[in-house]
């Protein structure tokens, strides 16, 4: 397996306060990952830093077979170049119904002109049908995003993250408000999408942790404590002590 | 379930209506017309409803930038006014100089290009005390050239300064600041007599046009309806067109999040600047068709609270409907126009009169704070509820 995506030795910090502190990580092809760590570890900064909006002060990000720097793009660049994000807190346009959401989401030409001019093709319409399957919104492609419970709202992130064809997908807490039953559906589908691309899940669930059987990275004072299965590194002292308890 | 997402569009596409509703009401002035007409409609008054239609143009430009992208500029009359100038500089430049020339036909001796050029510049900025003609009216007897500045104009001023502005993330109420910056910047500049452009004096004699002399202005005023409403229609399409299209979700979209927007991959400030720059066209030509129905332009029409005006024009109207746009701009013009003209008499309460002039603007800022808080939506809001019922 080769790496997708290898970040080295950034340090981020925001008036003085080390947000993430010579953090280092990698993540290989088609590999699912979870971060844990407890609140103000860096998970969501470290996010940011890899989809461009937040620049770090020191350290390289590095993208793909030809080791692009992705500090040097974009948000919308690093977006084109494969890797998606869903926040933490639902982020739609929900003013516009699912379909519409699905629709700004497929992999087409960014350009306003030709957004302009393009026409909805059948093989859209199918592909989006098809995400909309993935994510159980089949019902309701033709409410407002806005109207959605919150566990549909999170599933319909998940989908515009799809329809982007992204080669690696950052999904940030995506079992919050979700029902039992939801949940079990969400991790099938992670576990689904990480046979194709490489996800990275940040949770505090550790019962969803657990069920999505994957390897853990554990995040504390922005830097990386330990990593290894969910059993290692919950064995582990400084991670019980920081974060699980005794 | 795709055909309910189409008809979705449908219902919002109203270009039909409104070209429809605009053809016949200029089809009946012309009717009524001096000119061509029964001789019901005066001149002055067909010039005034011919000048609602090019505001109504400004407007949908406006709706478009704020009711749709979220950017409330404070610069769109500024853009308006710049339109304005570039035709009458055309206008004025040509007038004086034919002038010039047929008042000299009996001379021996033709005159010379430099004795024309004097004479013109004599003529033109006597009243700034000078007699030369500033470089910016090179090209002004080309009225070819004229009308690309008409686009080029407010269109490069537009790209300039949104994309330092977009640039650098400027949004919401800062933004608004920044275009009214530049509409007082760029109104303090033309008041200036050596701006080039008559500083305080402005351009005037717009209404007539040059080598159309043998026509009378109740013919034109006709004319310049018509030219009014067909760029009017043909704005509304072009519109129309922009807010059905996906371009018109990703801009309503960046409005409503533009954190999303954003991380799903579209370049937020390119969409910003498409936007700000062909609505600050499309209010340079509305402004190049007014000022010739105005007859004079001068700086403070650039002024920032024409701008603010327009603002209000369209809150009234409705944010996000361009046919609430078009009635917001429509009835409160007309309604500003009749109220501030002196046409209706004064009430006299003994102790106090009460002078429509004045208070206007009352019932102006009223009929504003009245809207944003019981139909924040506008009157485009409160029609597209009835009709939802029915």
């Amino acid at each position: 397996m080769s790496v997708l995506l290898e970040v080295n030795g950034i340090s981020v910090s925001f008036d003085g306060f080390k947000a993430i502190n010579n953090l280092s990580f990698s993540i290989s092809n088609r590999e699912l990952r979870a971060i844990i760590g407890p609140n103000g570890a860096g998970k969501t900064t470290f996010m940011d830093i890899v989809t461009g909006k937040t620049k770090p002060d020191e350290g390289t990000v590095l993208w793909g077979e030809k080791n692009l720097s992705l500090l040097r793009m974009s948000e919308a660049q690093i977006v084109e170049a494969g890797i998606s994000r869903k926040f933490q807190k639902p982020t739609l346009i929900e003013t516009q119904t699912v379909f519409e959401n699905l629709l700004l989401s497929l992999k087409k030409s960014r350009n306003p002109l030709s957004t302009l001019f393009y026409k909805l093709s059948k093989a859209d319409e199918k592909e989006i049908n098809i995400i909309a399957n993935e994510v159980n919104l089949t019902g309701s492609l033709n409410v407002l995003a806005g109207q959605l419970s919150h566990g549909q709202k999170q599933w319909l992130e998940i989908g515009m993250l799809l329809a982007q064809k992204p080669d690696l997908l950052l999904i940030d807490e995506p079992a919050a408000g979700m029902t039992a039953p939801e949940r079990k559906k969400t991790v099938e589908l992670l576990k689904r999408l990480s046979q194709n691309q490489s996800v990275i899940v940040v949770e505090h669930d550790m019962e969803f942790v657990k069920s999505l059987e994957c390897r853990v990275t554990v995040l504390h004072d922005g830097g990386v404590i330990a990593e290894g299965s969910l059993d290692y590194v919950s064995q582990n002292d400084k991670v019980i002590d920081v974060y699980l308890g005794r | 379930m795709n055909k309910d997402f189409l008809s979705h569009i449908d219902k919002r596409n109203s270009f039909f209506w409104v070209s429809s509703i605009v053809i016949l009401f200029t089809l009946i002035i012309i009717l009524l017309s001096e000119a061509y007409g029964l001789n019901l409609v005066s001149t002055s008054f067909t010039k005034v409803l011919g000048k609602t239609l090019c505001l109504c143009i400004v407007a949908l430009a406006m709706d478009l930038v704020w009711g749709y992208c979220g950017i409330l500029s404070l610069g769109h009359f500024a853009f308006f006014g710049l339109g304005g100038y570039m035709i009458g500089m055309w206008l004025m430049f040509e007038r004086t100089k034919n002038i010039v020339v047929e008042s000299t036909q009996n001379n021996v001796l033709p005159l010379t290009e430099t004795e024309i050029s004097e004479a013109v510049g004599t003529q033109i900025f006597g009243v700034v005390g000078g007699a030369e003609i500033p470089l910016i009216w090179s090209f002004a007897d080309s009225l070819l050239i004229h009308i690309v500045l008409i686009l080029l104009v407010p269109g490069v001023l537009a790209y300039i300064f949104g994309w330092l502005a977009f640039r650098s993330r400027v949004t919401g109420v800062y933004l608004s600041i920044l275009t009214q910056a530049m509409t007082l910047a760029l109104s303090l500049y033309l008041f200036q007599n050596d701006s080039g452009l008559r500083g305080n004096n402005g351009l005037s004699g717009l209404q007539n046009i040059p080598n159309l002399d043998d026509f009378s202005q109740a013919e034109l005023s006709i004319w310049f309806l018509i030219l009014s409403a067909l760029t009017l229609i043909f704005t509304y399409y072009i519109c129309n067109l922009i807010v059905n299209s996906k371009l018109g979700n990703i801009i309503t979209g960046l409005r409503d999040n533009e954190t999303r927007v954003r991380f799903l991959g579209y370049k937020v400030e390119s969409y910003k600047l498409f936007i700000f720059v062909i609505t600050a066209i499309i209010s340079g030509v509305a402004g190049a068709l007014y000022y010739p129905q105005a007859g004079i332009i001068n700086p403070a029409e650039l002024a920032p609270i024409a701008s603010i005006y327009l603002a209000v024009w369209v809150a009234i109207g409705g944010r996000g409907y361009l046919y609430g746009a078009l009635i917001g701009a429509a009835f409160v013009s007309l309604a500003s126009s009749y109220f501030t003209g002196g046409q209706i008499p004064n009430i006299n309460f003994g102790i106090f009169t009460l002078k429509w002039v004045d208070w206007w603007v009352v019932i102006l800022g009223l009929s504003f704070v009245i809207t944003t808080l019981y139909a924040p939506k506008g009157i485009g809001g409160l029609i597209e509820r009835i009709f939802r019922r029915s």
